[in-house]
Protein backbone atom coordinates (compact mmCIF):
# COMPACT_ATOMS: atom_id res chain seq x y z
CA UNK A 1 0.00 0.00 0.00
CA UNK A 2 0.90 3.50 -0.89
CA UNK A 3 1.48 5.81 2.17
CA UNK A 4 3.35 9.14 0.50
CA UNK A 5 -0.11 10.71 0.05
CA UNK A 6 0.59 11.25 4.36
CA UNK A 7 3.76 13.33 3.69
CA UNK A 8 3.04 14.32 0.00
CA UNK A 9 1.56 17.96 1.57
CA UNK A 10 4.85 18.06 4.11
CA UNK A 11 6.93 17.82 1.21
CA UNK A 12 5.35 20.47 -0.95
CA UNK A 13 5.96 22.94 1.68
CA UNK A 14 8.08 25.75 0.20
CA UNK A 15 10.63 28.11 2.36
CA UNK A 16 8.72 30.69 1.94
CA UNK A 17 5.34 29.39 3.40
CA UNK A 18 7.51 28.71 5.91
CA UNK A 19 8.27 32.20 6.81
CA UNK A 20 4.44 32.99 6.31
CA UNK A 21 3.82 30.52 9.12
CA UNK A 22 6.22 32.19 11.40
CA UNK A 23 4.83 35.75 10.24
CA UNK A 24 1.26 34.47 10.59
CA UNK A 25 2.54 33.10 14.30
CA UNK A 26 3.74 36.34 15.02
CA UNK A 27 0.62 38.38 14.12
CA UNK A 28 -1.41 36.09 16.37
CA UNK A 29 0.99 36.04 19.43
CA UNK A 30 1.12 39.90 18.61
CA UNK A 31 -3.02 39.79 18.96
CA UNK A 32 -3.23 38.10 22.05
CA UNK A 33 -0.11 38.67 24.37
CA UNK A 34 0.60 42.25 23.15
CA UNK A 35 -3.29 43.18 22.35
CA UNK A 36 -2.13 45.15 19.15
CA UNK A 37 -6.00 45.04 17.24
CA UNK A 38 -6.50 41.59 17.88
CA UNK A 39 -9.40 41.34 15.95
CA UNK A 40 -7.93 41.85 12.91
CA UNK A 41 -4.42 41.13 13.37
CA UNK A 42 -5.18 37.29 15.00
CA UNK A 43 -7.88 36.71 11.55
CA UNK A 44 -4.96 37.30 9.15
CA UNK A 45 -2.35 35.79 11.16
CA UNK A 46 -4.37 32.85 10.95
CA UNK A 47 -5.54 33.24 7.64
CA UNK A 48 -1.66 34.06 6.65
CA UNK A 49 -1.52 30.05 7.71
CA UNK A 50 -4.18 28.89 6.28
CA UNK A 51 -3.93 30.67 2.44
CA UNK A 52 -0.20 28.97 2.68
CA UNK A 53 -0.89 25.36 3.59
CA UNK A 54 0.28 23.19 0.41
CA UNK A 55 -2.25 22.67 -2.07
CA UNK A 56 -5.03 24.97 0.59
CA UNK A 57 -8.36 24.46 0.54
CA UNK A 58 -9.35 28.37 0.92
CA UNK A 59 -7.63 28.98 -2.06
CA UNK A 60 -8.38 28.18 -5.88
CA UNK A 61 -6.32 25.25 -7.07
CA UNK A 62 -6.32 22.77 -10.31
CA UNK A 63 -5.67 19.27 -9.63
CA UNK A 64 -5.58 16.90 -12.68
CA UNK A 65 -8.08 14.23 -11.07
CA UNK A 66 -10.45 16.85 -9.72
CA UNK A 67 -10.50 19.72 -12.02
CA UNK A 68 -10.89 23.26 -10.50
CA UNK A 69 -12.07 23.86 -7.29
CA UNK A 70 -13.13 27.07 -5.49
CA UNK A 71 -11.55 27.93 -2.09
CA UNK A 72 -13.61 30.48 0.61
CA UNK A 73 -11.51 33.08 1.58
CA UNK A 74 -10.61 33.71 -2.29
CA UNK A 75 -14.18 34.09 -2.85
CA UNK A 76 -14.52 36.13 0.19
CA UNK A 77 -11.48 37.87 -1.37
CA UNK A 78 -13.05 38.29 -4.83
CA UNK A 79 -16.41 39.34 -4.01
CA UNK A 80 -15.71 41.27 -0.70
CA UNK A 81 -12.71 43.41 -1.89
CA UNK A 82 -11.99 42.88 -5.38
CA UNK A 83 -15.29 43.19 -7.03
CA UNK A 84 -16.71 45.84 -5.16
CA UNK A 85 -14.47 47.37 -1.85
CA UNK A 86 -17.79 46.45 -0.31
CA UNK A 87 -16.11 44.99 3.01
CA UNK A 88 -14.28 47.95 3.72
CA UNK A 89 -16.87 50.40 2.67
CA UNK A 90 -19.45 48.58 4.94
CA UNK A 91 -17.04 48.76 7.99
CA UNK A 92 -17.30 52.41 7.64
CA UNK A 93 -20.95 52.57 8.51
CA UNK A 94 -19.95 51.05 11.31
CA UNK A 95 -17.29 53.39 11.76
CA UNK A 96 -18.80 56.31 11.19
CA UNK A 97 -21.74 55.02 13.85
CA UNK A 98 -19.47 55.11 16.34
CA UNK A 99 -18.11 58.34 15.92
CA UNK A 100 -19.15 61.37 18.28
CA UNK A 101 -18.03 64.53 16.50
CA UNK A 102 -19.17 66.92 18.93
CA UNK A 103 -15.99 67.38 20.20
CA UNK A 104 -14.93 68.91 16.98
CA UNK A 105 -17.86 70.35 16.35
CA UNK A 106 -17.66 72.39 18.90
CA UNK A 107 -13.95 73.61 18.36
CA UNK A 108 -14.29 73.73 14.10
CA UNK A 109 -10.80 74.96 14.16
CA UNK A 110 -9.23 71.57 15.32
CA UNK A 111 -10.59 70.25 11.69
CA UNK A 112 -7.17 71.76 10.34
CA UNK A 113 -4.36 69.46 12.68
CA UNK A 114 -6.61 66.79 10.64
CA UNK A 115 -5.52 67.95 7.46
CA UNK A 116 -2.80 69.06 8.28
CA UNK A 117 -1.52 65.24 9.82
CA UNK A 118 -2.02 63.86 6.10
CA UNK A 119 1.40 65.05 4.91
CA UNK A 120 2.87 62.08 6.02
CA UNK A 121 1.07 60.04 3.55
CA UNK A 122 2.27 62.21 0.49
CA UNK A 123 5.34 62.77 1.93
CA UNK A 124 6.00 59.08 1.82
CA UNK A 125 4.85 58.98 -1.44
CA UNK A 126 7.86 60.49 -2.16
CA UNK A 127 10.38 58.18 -0.47
CA UNK A 128 8.28 55.17 -1.83
CA UNK A 129 8.99 57.04 -5.47
CA UNK A 130 12.90 57.84 -4.66
CA UNK A 131 13.12 53.95 -3.39
CA UNK A 132 11.99 52.79 -6.61
CA UNK A 133 8.47 51.96 -6.27
CA UNK A 134 5.80 52.20 -9.06
CA UNK A 135 3.48 55.33 -8.77
CA UNK A 136 0.49 53.38 -7.75
CA UNK A 137 2.39 51.10 -5.20
CA UNK A 138 3.84 53.99 -3.41
CA UNK A 139 0.98 56.21 -3.39
CA UNK A 140 -0.75 52.77 -1.98
CA UNK A 141 2.25 52.44 0.54
CA UNK A 142 1.63 56.20 1.65
CA UNK A 143 -1.97 55.64 2.49
CA UNK A 144 -0.21 53.48 5.24
CA UNK A 145 -0.25 57.12 6.86
CA UNK A 146 -3.94 57.61 7.01
CA UNK A 147 -3.89 55.33 9.95
CA UNK A 148 -6.92 53.74 8.55
CA UNK A 149 -6.76 50.33 8.13
CA UNK A 150 -10.22 50.53 5.88
CA UNK A 151 -8.82 53.18 3.93
CA UNK A 152 -5.78 51.18 3.11
CA UNK A 153 -7.06 48.41 2.24
CA UNK A 154 -9.56 50.14 -0.42
CA UNK A 155 -6.82 52.15 -2.16
CA UNK A 156 -4.71 49.54 -2.38
CA UNK A 157 -7.19 47.08 -3.94
CA UNK A 158 -8.49 50.21 -6.30
CA UNK A 159 -4.80 51.00 -7.45
CA UNK A 160 -4.46 47.29 -8.15
CA UNK A 161 -1.15 47.31 -5.94
CA UNK A 162 0.61 44.27 -5.84
CA UNK A 163 1.48 44.80 -2.23
CA UNK A 164 -1.93 45.12 -0.41
CA UNK A 165 -1.19 42.19 1.87
CA UNK A 166 1.70 44.14 2.99
CA UNK A 167 0.06 46.97 3.38
CA UNK A 168 -2.71 45.81 5.29
CA UNK A 169 -0.52 44.35 8.15
CA UNK A 170 1.50 47.01 8.02
CA UNK A 171 -1.64 49.42 8.30
CA UNK A 172 -2.71 47.81 11.08
CA UNK A 173 0.44 47.12 13.31
CA UNK A 174 1.41 50.50 13.15
CA UNK A 175 -1.81 51.71 14.34
CA UNK A 176 -1.75 49.35 17.50
CA UNK A 177 1.42 50.48 17.68
CA UNK A 178 0.39 54.57 17.66
CA UNK A 179 1.06 54.29 21.62
CA UNK A 180 4.91 53.63 21.36
CA UNK A 181 5.42 55.53 17.90
CA UNK A 182 3.96 58.94 18.60
CA UNK A 183 5.60 59.63 21.88
CA UNK A 184 8.67 59.06 20.48
CA UNK A 185 7.48 60.89 17.29
CA UNK A 186 5.74 64.06 19.14
CA UNK A 187 9.38 64.54 21.70
CA UNK A 188 11.23 64.57 18.23
CA UNK A 189 9.60 68.02 17.81
CA UNK A 190 8.29 69.55 21.22
CA UNK A 191 10.11 70.68 24.16
CA UNK A 192 8.68 70.01 27.88
CA UNK A 193 7.17 73.62 28.08
CA UNK A 194 5.55 72.57 24.35
CA UNK A 195 4.05 70.04 26.04
CA UNK A 196 2.81 71.33 28.78
CA UNK A 197 0.71 73.83 27.57
CA UNK A 198 -2.87 74.13 29.04
CA UNK A 199 -5.56 74.55 26.56
CA UNK A 200 -8.47 75.86 28.49
CA UNK A 201 -11.73 73.55 27.80
CA UNK A 202 -14.78 75.50 26.81
CA UNK A 203 -17.90 73.10 26.01
CA UNK A 204 -19.90 74.44 23.56
CA UNK A 205 -23.42 73.13 22.99
CA UNK A 206 -23.73 71.76 19.88
CA UNK A 207 -26.89 71.16 18.51
CA UNK A 208 -29.22 68.15 17.21
CA UNK A 209 -29.84 70.24 14.05
CA UNK A 210 -26.26 70.77 14.01
CA UNK A 211 -25.58 67.25 14.41
CA UNK A 212 -27.84 65.93 11.73
CA UNK A 213 -26.84 68.41 9.22
CA UNK A 214 -22.70 67.46 9.60
CA UNK A 215 -22.52 64.63 7.86
CA UNK A 216 -24.56 65.65 4.88
CA UNK A 217 -22.80 68.52 4.46
CA UNK A 218 -19.21 66.73 4.66
CA UNK A 219 -20.37 64.48 1.76
CA UNK A 220 -21.73 66.84 -0.39
CA UNK A 221 -18.65 69.13 -0.41
CA UNK A 222 -16.10 66.21 -0.50
CA UNK A 223 -17.76 64.73 -3.36
CA UNK A 224 -17.75 67.97 -5.11
CA UNK A 225 -14.14 68.49 -4.24
CA UNK A 226 -13.07 64.80 -4.49
CA UNK A 227 -15.57 63.27 -6.20
CA UNK A 228 -13.24 59.58 -6.06
CA UNK A 229 -13.79 60.19 -1.96
CA UNK A 230 -18.08 59.79 -2.29
CA UNK A 231 -17.82 55.88 -1.33
CA UNK A 232 -15.33 56.39 1.22
CA UNK A 233 -17.08 59.34 3.16
CA UNK A 234 -20.49 58.96 2.02
CA UNK A 235 -20.44 55.74 3.66
CA UNK A 236 -18.64 56.73 6.56
CA UNK A 237 -21.13 59.52 6.84
CA UNK A 238 -24.14 57.61 6.27
CA UNK A 239 -23.18 55.45 9.05
CA UNK A 240 -22.80 58.91 11.50
CA UNK A 241 -26.34 60.23 9.88
CA UNK A 242 -27.67 57.08 11.03
CA UNK A 243 -26.27 57.38 14.63
CA UNK A 244 -27.61 61.52 15.14
CA UNK A 245 -30.64 61.64 13.10
CA UNK A 246 -32.11 60.10 16.90
CA UNK A 247 -35.06 57.70 14.98
CA UNK A 248 -32.74 54.76 13.81
CA UNK A 249 -31.28 53.97 16.94
CA UNK A 250 -31.26 50.58 16.56
CA UNK A 251 -30.04 50.39 13.36
CA UNK A 252 -27.21 52.77 14.93
CA UNK A 253 -26.80 49.87 17.36
CA UNK A 254 -26.83 47.36 14.89
CA UNK A 255 -23.96 49.23 12.61
CA UNK A 256 -21.72 49.70 15.65
CA UNK A 257 -22.29 46.75 16.57
CA UNK A 258 -23.10 43.63 14.60
CA UNK A 259 -22.32 45.20 11.52
CA UNK A 260 -19.01 46.47 12.03
CA UNK A 261 -17.95 42.87 14.13
CA UNK A 262 -19.27 40.80 11.78
CA UNK A 263 -17.30 43.02 8.59
CA UNK A 264 -14.24 42.85 10.91
CA UNK A 265 -14.47 39.00 11.38
CA UNK A 266 -14.56 38.56 7.96
CA UNK A 267 -12.15 41.42 6.76
CA UNK A 268 -9.03 40.10 8.54
CA UNK A 269 -9.50 36.05 7.12
CA UNK A 270 -10.35 37.62 3.73
CA UNK A 271 -7.60 40.27 3.54
CA UNK A 272 -5.14 37.26 4.16
CA UNK A 273 -5.20 35.99 0.61
CA UNK A 274 -3.02 38.57 -0.50
CA UNK A 275 -0.43 37.48 2.20
CA UNK A 276 0.24 34.04 -0.04
CA UNK A 277 4.05 33.28 0.35
CA UNK A 278 5.07 34.03 -3.37
CA UNK A 279 3.44 38.00 -2.96
CA UNK A 280 4.53 38.31 0.43
CA UNK A 281 8.02 37.01 0.85
CA UNK A 282 9.71 39.81 -0.77
CA UNK A 283 12.50 42.05 0.40
CA UNK A 284 9.75 44.58 -0.71
CA UNK A 285 7.95 43.97 1.80
CA UNK A 286 10.60 44.47 4.53
CA UNK A 287 10.90 48.36 2.98
CA UNK A 288 7.53 48.43 2.85
CA UNK A 289 6.83 47.72 7.26
CA UNK A 290 9.86 50.97 7.36
CA UNK A 291 7.66 53.35 4.71
CA UNK A 292 4.60 52.68 6.32
CA UNK A 293 6.64 53.62 10.25
CA UNK A 294 8.31 56.39 8.21
CA UNK A 295 5.14 57.34 7.36
CA UNK A 296 2.82 57.32 10.98
CA UNK A 297 6.17 59.33 11.97
CA UNK A 298 5.92 62.13 9.72
CA UNK A 299 2.01 62.31 9.92
CA UNK A 300 2.94 63.23 13.68
CA UNK A 301 5.70 65.35 12.88
CA UNK A 302 3.89 67.52 10.73
CA UNK A 303 1.03 67.55 12.57
CA UNK A 304 3.16 69.20 15.48
CA UNK A 305 4.63 71.72 13.53
CA UNK A 306 1.33 73.03 11.79
CA UNK A 307 0.12 73.60 15.00
CA UNK A 308 3.09 75.77 15.88
CA UNK A 309 2.97 77.87 12.29
CA UNK A 310 -0.68 78.27 13.26
CA UNK A 311 0.27 79.52 16.65
CA UNK A 312 2.08 82.65 15.53
CA UNK A 313 -0.92 83.43 13.72
CA UNK A 314 -3.23 83.25 16.70
CA UNK A 315 -1.33 84.35 19.53
CA UNK A 316 -4.34 84.63 21.64
CA UNK A 317 -5.81 80.98 21.26
CA UNK A 318 -3.10 78.84 20.89
CA UNK A 319 -3.12 75.05 20.64
CA UNK A 320 -0.85 72.89 22.61
CA UNK A 321 1.49 71.60 19.76
CA UNK A 322 0.55 67.57 20.44
CA UNK A 323 -2.94 67.96 19.21
CA UNK A 324 -1.41 68.29 15.96
CA UNK A 325 -0.51 64.97 16.26
CA UNK A 326 -3.71 63.42 16.94
CA UNK A 327 -4.94 64.51 13.65
CA UNK A 328 -4.37 60.72 12.43
CA UNK A 329 -7.38 58.67 12.03
CA UNK A 330 -6.02 56.03 14.68
CA UNK A 331 -9.36 56.34 17.30
CA UNK A 332 -8.63 56.71 19.95
CA UNK A 333 -5.12 55.97 20.87
CA UNK A 334 -4.03 58.95 19.08
CA UNK A 335 -5.65 61.29 21.58
CA UNK A 336 -4.84 58.92 24.66
CA UNK A 337 -1.31 59.52 23.96
CA UNK A 338 -1.61 63.05 23.92
CA UNK A 339 -3.62 63.14 26.94
CA UNK A 340 -0.77 61.22 28.73
CA UNK A 341 1.82 62.53 27.24
CA UNK A 342 -0.12 66.64 28.54
CA UNK A 343 0.04 65.63 31.82
CA UNK A 344 3.52 63.54 31.97
CA UNK A 345 4.91 67.54 31.61
CA UNK A 346 2.41 68.72 34.15
CA UNK A 347 -0.25 66.80 35.98
CA UNK A 348 -2.62 69.45 35.69
CA UNK A 349 -2.91 69.59 31.86
CA UNK A 350 -6.01 67.81 30.28
CA UNK A 351 -5.80 67.49 26.68
CA UNK A 352 -8.57 64.91 25.96
CA UNK A 353 -11.33 66.46 24.83
CA UNK A 354 -8.74 69.01 22.28
CA UNK A 355 -7.93 65.43 20.88
CA UNK A 356 -10.28 63.52 20.82
CA UNK A 357 -11.67 66.54 18.72
CA UNK A 358 -8.28 66.34 16.12
CA UNK A 359 -8.73 62.82 16.42
CA UNK A 360 -12.06 62.39 14.76
CA UNK A 361 -11.17 65.13 11.95
CA UNK A 362 -8.18 63.06 11.34
CA UNK A 363 -10.36 60.37 10.47
CA UNK A 364 -12.49 62.38 8.07
CA UNK A 365 -9.43 63.93 6.69
CA UNK A 366 -8.19 60.04 6.04
CA UNK A 367 -10.69 59.25 3.82
CA UNK A 368 -10.63 62.62 2.00
CA UNK A 369 -6.96 61.71 1.11
CA UNK A 370 -8.09 57.90 0.12
CA UNK A 371 -10.47 59.91 -2.25
CA UNK A 372 -8.25 62.94 -3.23
CA UNK A 373 -5.26 59.94 -4.12
CA UNK A 374 -7.72 57.82 -6.14
CA UNK A 375 -9.05 61.15 -7.71
CA UNK A 376 -5.10 62.25 -9.04
CA UNK A 377 -5.03 58.87 -10.37
CA UNK A 378 -8.84 59.18 -12.17
CA UNK A 379 -7.60 62.48 -13.46
CA UNK A 380 -4.20 61.24 -14.70
CA UNK A 381 -6.54 58.39 -17.46
CA UNK B 1 13.55 64.54 -12.33
CA UNK B 2 11.84 61.24 -13.05
CA UNK B 3 7.98 61.31 -13.95
CA UNK B 4 7.05 59.30 -11.21
CA UNK B 5 8.83 61.44 -8.61
CA UNK B 6 6.86 64.41 -10.60
CA UNK B 7 3.70 63.02 -10.30
CA UNK B 8 4.52 62.10 -6.52
CA UNK B 9 5.27 66.23 -5.88
CA UNK B 10 1.84 67.24 -7.38
CA UNK B 11 0.12 64.77 -5.87
CA UNK B 12 1.76 66.41 -2.74
CA UNK B 13 0.27 68.97 -4.12
CA UNK B 14 -2.99 68.44 -4.81
CA UNK B 15 -3.67 66.46 -2.20
CA UNK B 16 -2.83 68.74 0.47
CA UNK B 17 -4.53 71.21 -1.36
CA UNK B 18 -7.93 69.42 -1.58
CA UNK B 19 -8.18 68.15 1.84
CA UNK B 20 -7.25 72.06 3.46
CA UNK B 21 -9.86 72.79 0.95
CA UNK B 22 -12.32 70.12 2.04
CA UNK B 23 -11.99 70.45 5.46
CA UNK B 24 -12.06 74.14 5.83
CA UNK B 25 -15.22 74.54 3.73
CA UNK B 26 -16.65 72.44 6.30
CA UNK B 27 -14.98 74.13 9.42
CA UNK B 28 -16.32 77.58 7.77
CA UNK B 29 -19.79 75.53 7.69
CA UNK B 30 -20.02 74.64 11.04
CA UNK B 31 -18.82 78.02 12.42
CA UNK B 32 -21.98 79.16 10.16
CA UNK B 33 -24.06 76.91 11.43
CA UNK B 34 -23.10 77.72 15.47
CA UNK B 35 -23.67 81.42 14.23
CA UNK B 36 -27.37 80.53 12.55
CA UNK B 37 -27.83 78.69 16.04
CA UNK B 38 -31.18 77.61 16.95
CA UNK B 39 -32.73 74.35 16.76
CA UNK B 40 -32.26 71.99 19.57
Amino acid sequence: MDFSFLWQGLLSITWQQLVMYVIGGLLIWLAIEKGFEPALLMPMGFGAILVNLPLSGVIDQFSAGVGETHGIIQWLFEVGIEASEAMPLLLFIGIGAMIDFGPLLANPKLFLCGAAAQAGIFLTIIIAVLCGFDLKDAASIGIIGAADGPTSIMVSQVLHSDYRGAIAVAAYSYMAMVPIIQPFAIKLVTTKQDRAMKMPYKPQGVTRRMRIFFPIVVTVIAGLVAPASVALVGFLMFGNLIRECGVLSTLSNTAQNDLANLITLLLGITISFSMKADQFVQWQTLMIMGLGLVAFILDSVVGVLFVKVLNIFTPNNKINPMVGAAGISAFPMSSRVIEKLGQEADSQNHLLMHAIAANVSGQIASVVAGGVVLQYFANLG
Amino acid sequence: MSENLIHALEMLGQGMLGIFVVLGIIALLVVLMGKLGGGK
